[in-house]
C-alpha cells in the first residue's frame, strides 16, 4: 500500500532546485505541516463553536447567532476577539505562577496529540511508531493542569472542580485505553496509518465498527467524558460548582480552556473516525473506482482524487461525530458524580476488559477477519 | 557539526538542567504543592531523555505511568488533605539529617560506581532498533522477564486490596489505630467526634 502523494519529498526537491542543502530544506519543511495542522485545529474550533451555537438554538427553538456574517458564521471570531481584548485578571490571593501555567498545561498536550492524526496515507505530521499510545500518554497529562488551575484559584469551587476533573479523567482513561488496545490487537501495530490501512480492504464493510461495536460505544462514551462534555460535564456543573476550575479565569486564560476543550472534542471525533470508521477511507474502495474508470492506481488523477477524498472523508466523519456530541449535550441531562464514577469503574471497565478478551479469542479463532 | 547533532546537544543540556534544578526544587522547596508539580516536570524531562535515546515507547510509558498516574495521585492526595498547620519542631533534627545525608551519599557512590564500571557504548550504532523496540519489549516481558513482571502485578494487587481494606472501614469491626468499635452507619463519618465533650 505504499502509494500516495509525498509532499515532503517534492517540496525538498523543489528547494534543492534553488541550490539549498537537503538539511536546510528539511528545516524549512518542518514547521509547515505543524502550522497547517494548528490552523486546521483552530478553524475546526471556530466551526464547532458556530455549530454548537446554531444546534443549541435549534434544540431550544431559537434562531441563534444571525447578524455576524451570513447565518452568524463570524460569531465565533467575534467571541474570540472579545476574549482576546478582555483584561487579564489574576485574583489577589491566587497563586500567580500556577494560575498561569494551568491553562497552558491543559492546552499543550491536546495540540501535541494532533501529531498522529492522519488525513491521508502521507498526510500527517509524523508517523511515529507508538502512534495511538502517544495520544493516550499525552491525554494523561491534562489532569495535572486541571488540578493546578483548581488549586491556584484559591476558591473552593475551583478546587472541587479540579479534583472532580482529575478523578473523572483518571477513571475514564482506563476503559478508553483498553478499547484502543483491542483495536491494536487486531492491527498488530500502534501506528494510526496501519490502523486505517487495516480497515481499507472492502470499504465500509471492513471498518472496525462492525468488528468492535462494543469497543466503539465504550470509546465514544469515554471520549465524551474525557472532553468533559455533557452528560459528563461534572467538573464545571454550573448548578453545583459555578464553573468548576474555570470560575476565576477571565480573558485569554479562559479562552485557552475553551480552545482546549473544543480542540479535544474535535481530536476525539477524529480519533473515533480513525479507529472505528475507516479514517480517510471512502465507503467504496478507491481501487474499485479506479478499475471502473479504467485508470491505473498510480495515475496523477487518481492520486489527487484519493488525497482530496481522504481529507474530505476524515473531516466529514469527524464532524458527524461532533454533531452527535453537540446534540447529546443539548438533549441529555447531567449524571451525578457517583453515577459517573459507577459508570466508569463498575460498567465500562468490566465491559472493555471482556471486549479485549473476546477480541483476543476471536483473533485466534478467525485470524482472517480479526487480524492474523 | 550537523544540525541534528547540535539539536540533540541543546535538547540534552536543557533536559538535564531541568531535571537537576527540578529535583533540587522538589527536595528544597517549603511548599509541598510546588514540590509535587515540580516532580511532574522532572518526570516529563526524564521522558524527554528517553526520547533522545530513541526509546519512544519507554518515553510514552514514562509519561503515562509516572506523570499521568503516580504524579496525579500524589497531587490528588495533597489537595485532599491540604491543611495549613504549624509542624512541631523535632528535637534530634541534626542526627536525622546526618543519617539521611550518609544514606544519600552511599546511594550516590553506588550509582557512580555503576556508571564507571558499566560498558555503555554499543558495539555498533546499527544495533539500535528504534521503532521496533515496542515489539522487543513485549517479547522480553513475556519470556525471560515473565517472573518479575508477574511478581510486580501480584505486588500491585496486594497494595490495592490493602488500600481498599483501609479505606472501607465498614469491612472491619474495629478501628485499626484506636481499637474502638467502628460506627457502621456512615462510611464517610469521621472516626473522632467533631466536638469533644468537656466535662
Amino acid at each position: 500500500m505504499e502509494y500516495g502523494l509525498d509532499l515532503e519529498y517534492s517540496f525538498n526537491e523543489f528547494l534543492k532546485g534553488f541550490g539549498l542543502s537537503s538539511e536546510i530544506a528539511h528545516i524549512i519543511w518542518l514547521p509547515l505541516p505543524m502550522l497547517l495542522v494548528l490552523v486546521a485545529a483552530v478553524v475546526g474550533v471556530l466551526v464547532t463553536v458556530w455549530l454548537e451555537r446554531k444546534i443549541s438554538a435549534a434544540a431550544q427553538q431559537r434562531i441563534g447567532p444571525e447578524y455576524a456574517g451570513a447565518l452568524g458564521v463570524l460569531q465565533p471570531i467575534a467571541d474570540g476577539l472579545k476574549l482576546l481584548v478582555k483584561e487579564d485578571i489574576i485574583p489577589a490571593k491566587a497563586d500567580g505562577i500556577l494560575f498561569t501555567a494551568g491553562p497552558i498545561l491543559v492546552l499543550v498536550p491536546v495540540i501535541l496529540s494532533w501529531l498522529i492524526v492522519p488525513f491521508g496515507q502521507n498526510l500527517l505530521i509524523s508517523n511515529v511508531g507508538i502512534g495511538i499510545f502517544l495520544w493516550i500518554a499525552l491525554s494523561s497529562i491534562q489532569p495535572i493542569g486541571l488540578l493546578m488551575s483548581g488549586y491556584a484559584s484559591n476558591n473552593k469551587y475551583s478546587l472541587l472542580g479540579g479534583l472532580r476533573a482529575a478523578a473523572q479523567s483518571i477513571s475514564y482513561e482506563i476503559p478508553l485505553a483498553l478499547s484502543v488496545l483491542a483495536i491494536v490487537l487486531m492491527t498488530n501495530s500502534l501506528s494510526t496509518i496501519d490502523i486505517v490501512n487495516q480497515q481499507s480492504g472492502a470499504g465500509i464493510l471492513s471498518w472496525n465498527i462492525w468488528r468492535q461495536p462494543v469497543g466503539f460505544i465504550v470509546f465514544w462514551i469515554c471520549a465524551l467524558a474525557e472532553c468533559e462534555r455533557l452528560p459528563f460535564d461534572l467538573p464545571e456543573a454550573e448548578e453545583e460548582l459555578v464553573a468548576g476550575y474555570q470560575t476565576e479565569y477571565a480573558g485569554m486564560k479562559f479562552a485557552l480552556f475553551y480552545l482546549g476543550s473544543y480542540i479535544n472534542l474535535i481530536l476525539s471525533a477524529l480519533l473515533v473516525s480513525i479507529l472505528y470508521l475507516g479514517g480517510w477511507g471512502f465507503p467504496i474502495p478507491v481501487e474499485l473506482i479506479a478499475n471502473f474508470l479504467n485508470l491505473p492506481i498510480n495515475s496523477p488523477f487518481i492520486q489527487v482524487f484519493t488525497a482530496s477524498i481522504g481529507i474530505v472523508m476524515t473531516v466529514l466523519k469527524a464532524y458527524l461525530l461532533v454533531f452527535i456530541a453537540i446534540l447529546l449535550r443539548w438533549t441529555t441531562p447531567r449524571v451525578r458524580i457517583d453515577q459517573l464514577l459507577d459508570l466508569g469503574w463498575k460498567f465500562l471497565l468490566p465491559i472493555s476488559l471482556a471486549n479485549l478478551l473476546i477480541t483476543a479469542g476471536l483473533k485466534l479463532a478467525f485470524p482472517q477477519f480479526f487480524g492474523g | 557539526m550537523s544540525i541534528a547533532v547540535t539539536t540533540q546537544i541543546i535538547c540534552f543540556t536543557v533536559l538535564s538542567l531541568v531535571i537537576v534544578i527540578g529535583a533540587l526544587g522538589v527536595v528544597l522547596l517549603e511548599s509541598i504543592v510546588y514540590s509535587a508539580f515540580l516532580l511532574g516536570g522532572v518526570f516529563m524531562s526524564v521522558a524527554g531523555l528517553y526520547l533522545l535515546l530513541n526509546a519512544s515507547f519507554v518515553a510514552a510509558a514514562q509519561v503515562l505511568v509516572y506523570v499521568g498516574a503516580v504524579n496525579v495521585l500524589i497531587i490528588f492526595a495533597i489537595m485532599l488533605v491540604n491543611k495549613k498547620e504549624d509542624l512541631k519542631p523535632i528535637n534530634d533534627i541534626k542526627s536525622r539529617r546526618i543519617i539521611s545525608t550518609s544514606i544519600c551519599l552511599t546511594l550516590l557512590s553506588l550509582l557512580i560506581r555503576v556508571d564507571l564500571t558499566n560498558v555503555w557504548s554499543l558495539s555498533s550504532p546499527q544495533n539500535s532498533i528504534g521503532e521496533e523496540s515496542t515489539i522487543r519489549i513485549g517479547e522480553h516481558l513475556f519470556s525471560d522477564y515473565l517472573l518479575p513482571f508477574e511478581v510486580a502485578s501480584v505486588l500491585l494487587l496486594m497494595a490495592m486490596i490493602g488500600a481498599i481494606v483501609l479505606a472501607r472501614r465498614d469491612v472491619m469491626s474495629k478501628d485499626i489505630s484506636t481499637g474502638l468499635p467502628v460506627d457502621q452507619e456512615l462510611i464517610e463519618k469521621s472516626s473522632e467526634p467533631l466536638l469533644t465533650k468537656k466535662n
